[in-house]
């Protein structure tokens, strides 16, 4: 039998955790979008040692027909950890825990989402989860927002999630495995940038009122800093495109004028 | 694949009816904005379980049986007990709930009650070890929702707790590897409260305790569980709308005052 020892020290004598971050920092966040041909748009995160892929099909025309809404897109959604994904192997059959976050999941991401232009039709949105190590309902949500941008859906906004929660009586920013099942308390949260308007809030553990608020503000604060690394993805994939269409106009009128 | 369900048809005139009186701090049915329906319950009503509760918020029915059985500990808590909490959404309790395994709303249900009883330490699951990784005591809570009337998170978590305080378990004897039964029963050591309240957000205004035409009307739901020292130790954001956070912070206030009047019900 495997067993997992609990960690002597979450936090050591420096403030300072496991991986040697502080309380109130992130780890370190990787951006792709476009990574895969054939889904209408995706992208790929890795924060910390979560590697995470999300792909996005549709709108397109709803199958089975009696799925179709008559005044907007159906949104559809599955979060699933690959089996190699974990210490010990998962079971590829979604579990109770992937059924309940693949529901969370839809429902922070649709309201985000103009379903009313596309009635009739299925968006779906896939997260496969390649290594987890905490927090992937955050990094999926993460990408799968920046796949649905990469697809061209309309958006009222990018949608990020991140968690908070507390260890060793302190509050943290954006739990790793080991902290989320040795820690007191886990709480992700994902919101609309823009507005601040939260789509997903959970928690487990325990905090007190003034804990709760505290770990809030963090969570949202850390929300607000991967937007920015969010809008950069983006930027990279498609001013690189701007530019490159720029630059083929550019020639052909040279070339014209030559002529 | 979670897919967007398709509303129950509610008359866009009830709609607009319901969101104006709540706008005016009214609901349908005359209660006040934080006002929870009449709650009823009944301890004790399964002879053959370990324990059970009848409970009723206004026409929400659910009851909740206890079985509490010896069986092997998960290998990352060798010496604890192990609490299992499912729901079934019966058939019988609303036109919309359909025989077959348990979908995303039953789960989600199921998980939420779950988190509350585990993360407040409800049951001191370590004193339910018989043998150290070898036997321990299951706790198996089964919420059945007998008739749908809106908020079926708050009446299973109430029905599941008061299941719980009634459950009187056999007393186990294990000699030699070997399990024996003893005579009598004892109780069950529960060692906290968590108790669920969950709003419903109607534009931009609170509800708590939706019934089943709030629930149709309103744009999201936020639970929170608040144990007996007023922390929080579970929460659950549901459905498709989003909450500010101004909102989420009202919320988390009223949720503690509530969870106090449960409590008491409770300690009846």
């Amino acid at each position: 039998m495997v067993q997992t020892q609990p960690p002597t020290k979450l936090i050591d004598e420096k403030g300072k955790r496991i991986d040697g971050r502080n309380p109130r920092e992130l780890r370190p966040i990787k951006l792709e979008v476009s990574v895969l041909e054939n889904a209408a748009g995706s992208a790929y995160i890795e924060q910390g040692k979560n590697k995470i892929l999300a792909a996005v099909y549709g709108p397109r025309e709803a199958h089975p027909k009696h799925l179709a809404l008559p005044d907007r897109a159906v949104i559809r959604c599955r979060y699933h950890m690959a089996p190699f994904s974990t210490e010990t192997r998962k079971n590829p059959a979604p579990s109770r825990r992937e059924l309940e976050l693949s529901k969370i999941i839809r429902e922070a991401l649709e309201p985000t989402i103009f379903t009313e232009l596309y009635p009739r039709t299925t968006i779906d949105v896939f997260i496969e989860v390649l290594q987890s190590d905490g927090g992937t309902r955050g990094a999926g949500i993460i990408a799968a927002s920046l796949a649905l941008a990469d697809a061209g859906v309309p958006m009222r906004d990018l949608v990020v999630g991140c968690a908070a929660g507390k260890i060793e009586g302190q509050i943290v920013l954006d739990l790793d495995d080991v902290e989320d099942k040795f820690g007191q308390a886990d709480m992700p949260v994902a919101i609309l940038p823009r507005t601040g308007e939260i789509t997903l809030l959970q928690m487990d553990g325990m905090l007190s009122p003034e804990e709760f608020e505290e770990a809030l503000n963090l969570a949202i604060e850390g929300c607000k800093k991967i937007h920015e690394m969010q809008r950069n993805a983006l930027k990279r994939k498609y001013a690189v495109e701007k530019e490159a269409a720029e630059e083929i106009v550019n020639t052909e009128k040279e070339e014209k004028e030559e002529s | 694949m979670s897919v967007t369900p398709s509303e129950g048809i509610i008359a866009r005139i009830k709609q607009k009816n319901l969101a104006d009186l709540i706008a005016r701090g009214k609901r349908l049915d005359g209660r006040g904005l934080t006002d929870y329906r009449e709650i009823k319950i009944e301890p004790g009503v399964i002879d053959k379980a370990e324990g059970s509760a009848l409970v009723h918020i206004g026409n929400t029915m659910v009851m909740a049986g206890i079985k509490v059985e010896p069986g092997e500990p998960f290998p990352d808590t060798p010496n604890e007990g192990i609490l299992t909490v499912n729901t079934e959404l019966v058939p019988l309790a609303s036109p919309t709930f359909e025989p077959g395994p348990p979908d995303e709303n039953a789960i989600e249900l199921a998980r939420v009650v779950d988190r509350g009883l585990r993360e407040s330490k409800a049951i001191d699951l370590p004193k339910l070890c018989l043998t150290p990784c070898k036997t321990v005591l299951v706790v198996f809570v089964d919420i059945y929702i007998l008739n749908h009337d809106g908020n079926l998170v708050d009446a299973s978590s109430i029905a599941a707790l008061a299941a719980l305080l009634n459950t009187k378990m056999p007393k186990y004897e294990v000699d030699d590897d070997e399990i024996r039964l003893k005579p009598g029963r004892i109780k069950l050591p529960i060692q906290n409260f968590p108790i669920a309240v969950t709003q419903g957000k109607i534009n931009q205004n609170l509800l708590v305790d939706p019934n089943l035409t709030e629930e149709q009307v309103m744009d999201a739901k936020l639970t929170i569980t608040i144990d007996k020292e007023g922390c929080v130790c579970a929460m659950q954001k549901s459905g498709l709308g989003a909450f500010s956070l101004d909102m989420v912070e009202a919320a988390f206030k009223t949720a503690r005052e509530k969870a106090e009047g449960l409590r008491k019900l409770l300690e009846k």
